[in-house]
């Protein structure tokens, strides 16, 4: 138990740091672009609006007064603090436009995560047990075909062949238009994200399923699975017993390195569809110089995925029994 | 009528996707003045015997300008990649080699770049290089090495602690000597693979990058330009805008995914087996 | 009686690719042939590299994809048949492999004996058959990881065991163990034998082979050279210049080393593969050379030790 709680000790220090040099490295390269925010947005409605202690932050972060790093130990003391700054494009706390934001794309992105993942899991298993033969070749030609399709061009046909011509799903937004807020029930919302869930979706399978695969043809090239052959296990029973049990530890790792595929994955639909999730407000806020958004941005989804790989690390303590056994001797 | 075998194959898959990705490429490049004139008294045409992939709404024709853009594709993705592998290929084996405190700061770096979304990562790249033909180079150069870099690693790590390396170490050999007739020799052939698999993703980022704004200019007949332009016009109809660029660019790709594969099938020692 | 298993003419052999894109058959096991008889030890007994697993995975129909068998092989009189062994292997015909990798890392050692069997029987008969092999109860519930080497070969013979088989091929069940554990192990054989199975034993150490086996195989560059009962060793009454040379080798009987390497599958010329390293060659041994019955034994040599001469 105590080597458990040390081992997670030290993956969140890890992770911490990792979040640290993420924000110092974007942080950084957002100074080093010559697109100035302060010039940018200049005259702007969003400056007008904007308090003098807020414009001042803003200067103080992204002026030329200060040497970069001081500057970033500024940002970071705040952050620390819980304030991200204030959004230049949505004229609000970059906390409070992430969060809502988030809450849309966390829809998505975690129905396309569960969806690919487990169909990705089961074409895998299938195509490594059956090896060569015609289902195999299926599987893994689709899987190559959709892994060599940019995301955005696979929500452009979508869109084309579901919204224009046949005219059954909408083409974009999350509600439909001129309805107020109040009134959107959960059906239109399930209604608009039908077809971004499902490109995402589409797109996570081939990775997941092409990796999957490979590893359940070493499980069956194994010594054991030899030895179960020997033993005159079916090869039912061997993909039943050894496959899936052996299979489980690499699908979990692939399964969490997935979450960095699926957010990026969907800040592409998003821009398609016009859907407004975190995604989109990250290509906003970018086209419009908005660095505060932007660097909450990149600081939050690095937080998403380093998380994912802790609950990555932890599981597989629970599920390995070498980790498990030797953590209980030790 | 003579049967090849796997290998023969192989060769001649790879050999018909280079061929195919030189023409393309070559064409791109006659065809690039061809793609930007415009004539107004043809606009808007759907795919004909003329037009193979239609006009757009200035009257240019899509199949001069996809197949422009298409070169300039692999272009920038042969660029990236090639510096991508470079990049890799210098942390790896400095990793592997140095071992000690430089081990953990590259591990930490791959693990701090591996972190940031890949499209999020090449759009703070390339603003940070001002956008346009720099920002995207840099963006997907820059952030595309890691898992090479990894694999580098491992492999140097692993060749380092071999016992005939350490014999030949031990036999006197110099280390430059050792380098050149263990190391490259085993590197090589995971590091063109590895290169060559690069380039599917170097080309679809930079396609994805251009396509949201952070990439290429609008004036440049870039794939993700027309099929962000396309957008616009796919509401009344105008189909051919998006789907046959699309379509053009995904065989790129497939082309140099087969290319990487039958490259594989090749280099891989464990596939002299049938 | 009917022998248990009947070898006759098995060959084996790859498909390969050389040399960038040209395609060749390796042949790995050539003409061998051999019987194993109820209640018997028969050991096949050749250097690491040729191919002795194979015949193992010959026998039980599991070799891999890329490989090409011929040759006869019958078990209790009736051909083996790549059906009937499916029928046969891990009920009938039962294999030892060498260590611990040959078991599921995941799976703890008890569901692994009882091979997907629940019921208390299985359980019953999983509990007997490790206590029979000096394991407690408690082994069950450990994983592959957690047994030692010494371990992890009594399971692997208790897997066996388990089944009351017709025949048992162990496949170089003893590497990594000291003399005395792997005397121990061998011992495990024997008994088996003695209760009316035939023992397959396919290993590189004579010496260890000898101590249980009734015959013995000699497996040379992919062939039997030689068929010889155990007593031949000590008694002189060895026939082909190969196993001579083996039994030579060995600490007590002088330590003599053979000149020369075995050659590796592709490489042998036609006629003996011995012949480049053998005292007795002539011209007449690059040709065909057929299996002679000699004092009781099969030898595959032109001039075997104790024939007369031509």
């Amino acid at each position: 138990m105590k080597h458990r709680l040390i081992f997670t000790g030290k993956k969140l220090i890890r992770m911490a740091l990792l979040l640290l040099g993420v924000s110092l490295a974007a942080f950084l390269l957002m100074s080093a672009s010559p697109l100035d925010p302060l010039q940018t947005n200049v005259g702007q409605a969003a400056l007008g609006t904007m308090s003098q202690e807020q414009i001042a932050k803003l200067e103080e972060y992204w002026g030329v007064n200060d040497p970069p790093l001081q500057r970033y130990l500024g940002w970071l003391g705040d952050f620390v603090r819980g304030d991200m700054g204030t959004s230049l494009l949505y004229r609000q706390p970059v906390s409070q436009v992430i969060g809502q934001r988030l809450q849309n794309s966390l829809w998505l992105m975690a129905f396309a995560w569960v969806f690919s993942g487990l169909l990705g899991l089961t074409l895998g298993i299938l195509a490594g047990a059956s090896r060569e033969s015609w289902g195999d070749k299926l599987i893994r030609g689709w899987c190559l075909l959709i892994s060599s399709t940019p995301t955005f061009w696979l929500a452009l046909v979508l869109l084309i062949v579901f919204a224009v011509w046949l005219g059954v799903l909408p083409s974009g937004l999350s509600v439909p238009i001129g309805v107020d807020a109040a009134s959107v029930t959960l059906g239109d919302r399930l209604y608009h994200a039908i077809l971004p869930a499902l490109t995402l979706s589409i797109t996570g399978v081939a990775n997941i399923a092409l990796h999957t695969r490979e590893k359940m043809i070493d499980i069956l090239e194994s010594d054991y699975v030899l030895f179960a052959r020997a033993r005159g296990e079916s090869k039912t029973s061997i993909i039943l017993r050894h496959g899936l049990r052996n299979v489980a530890l690499p699908a979990i790792t692939l399964q969490f390195a997935s979450i960095s595929e699926i957010f990026g994955g969907s800040v592409l639909v998003e821009q398609v569809f016009s859907y407004p999730g975190l995604g989109q407000t990250a290509v906003n806020a970018g086209l419009g110089s908005d660095l505060p958004l932007l660097l909450g941005i990149t600081v939050v989804s690095a937080a998403i995925v380093f998380g994912g790989n802790l609950i990555a690390d932890l599981l597989y303590g629970v599920v390995d029994p070498k980790i498990r056994r030797g953590a209980a001797r030790a | 009528m003579k049967s090849f075998n796997r290998r023969q194959r192989a060769l001649a898959l790879l050999l018909f996707a280079l061929i195919l990705l030189c023409a393309v490429t070559a064409a791109g490049i006659v065809l690039s003045d061809q793609a930007m004139v415009t004539d107004f008294s043809r606009k808007n045409l759907a795919p004909c015997t003329q037009f193979l992939f239609g006009t757009d709404w200035m009257g240019r024709d899509m199949f001069s300008r996809t197949l422009t853009g298409l070169s300039l594709s692999i272009r920038i993705g042969l660029l990236t990649a090639a510096v991508s592998a470079v990049i890799a290929l210098l942390l790896g084996s400095a990793s592997a080699l140095l071992g000690g405190w430089a081990d953990s700061v590259i591990s930490w770096l791959i693990d701090l770049v591996m972190g940031i979304p890949h499209i999020l990562l090449v759009m703070l790249i390339s603003l940070a290089f001002g956008k346009g033909f720099t920002g995207v180079v840099a963006g997907v150069a820059l952030s595309h090495w890691t898992s090479l870099a990894r694999v580098v690693r491992s492999e140097v790590l692993q060749i380092k602690g071999a016992p005939y390396v350490l014999a030949a170490g031990k036999l006197g050999l110099s280390r430059g000597a050792i380098l050149r007739r263990h190391m490259i020799p085993h590197l090589l052939p995971q590091f063109l693979t590895g290169l060559v698999l690069l380039f599917p993703h170097a080309i679809l980022h930079e396609a994805s990058v251009t396509f949201l704004g952070f990439g290429l200019p609008p004036e440049q007949p870039a794939i993700g330009v027309i099929l962000s332009e396309s957008m616009s016009y796919l509401t009344t109809g105008k189909w051919w805008l998006a789907v046959f660029p699309g379509l053009a660019l995904v065989g790129v790709v497939l082309l140099f995914a087969l290319l990487g594969d039958q490259l594989r099938r090749l280099l891989d020692p464990a596939s002299v087996h049938e | 009686m009917e022998p248990v298993l009947e070898v006759k003419d098995l060959s084996i052999s790859f498909t390969q690719y050389q040399g960038g894109t040209r395609r060749r058959e390796l042949p790995v096991i050539r003409n061998l042939s051999l019987t194993v008889e109820a209640g018997q030890v028969a050991a096949v007994v050749g250097s690491s590299g040729s191919g002795k697993s194979l015949l193992a995975h010959g026998i039980l129909g599991i070799l891999p994809y890329n490989s090409h068998m011929e040759g006869e092989l019958r078990y209790k009189g009736q051909p083996l048949t790549p059906k009937r062994s499916e029928a046969l292997r891990g009920r009938e015909i039962v294999l030892v492999p060498q260590g611990v990798t040959y078991l599921d890392p995941l799976m703890k050692v008890g569901p692994q004996l009882r091979g997907g069997r629940r019921d208390a029987q299985a359980k019953a008969r999983s509990r007997a058959v490790l206590e029979r092999y000096g394991l407690g109860a408690e082994t069950e519930e450990l994983y592959p990881f957690e047994l030692s080497g010494g371990m992890a070969r009594r399971v692997l013979i208790a897997t066996a065991a388990a089944q009351s088989p017709g025949l048992l091929i162990a496949d170089e069940p003893t590497p990594g163990l000291d003399a005395r554990a792997a005397g121990r192990i061998l011992g495990h054989f024997r008994e088996i034998a003695d209760q009316g199975a035939g023992v397959l034993l396919i290993t590189h150490d004579l010496e260890l082979a000898l101590t249980i086996a009734d015959k013995v195989a000699v497996f040379y560059a992919g062939e039997t050279v030689e068929e010889a009962n155990a007593s031949d060793f000590s008694a002189g009454r060895l026939r082909h210049p190969y196993t001579n040379a083996l039994w030579n080798a060995l600490p007590q009987n002088g330590f003599t080393p053979i000149p020369g390497a075995q050659p590796w599958p592709g490489e042998e010329g036609s006629g003996c593969p011995f012949a480049p390293r053998c005292p007795r060659r002539t011209e007449a041994c690059v040709g065909e050379i057929p299996v002679r019955s000699v004092n009781g034994g099969r030898v595959r040599c032109l001039y075997p030790e104790g024939g007369e001469r031509p």
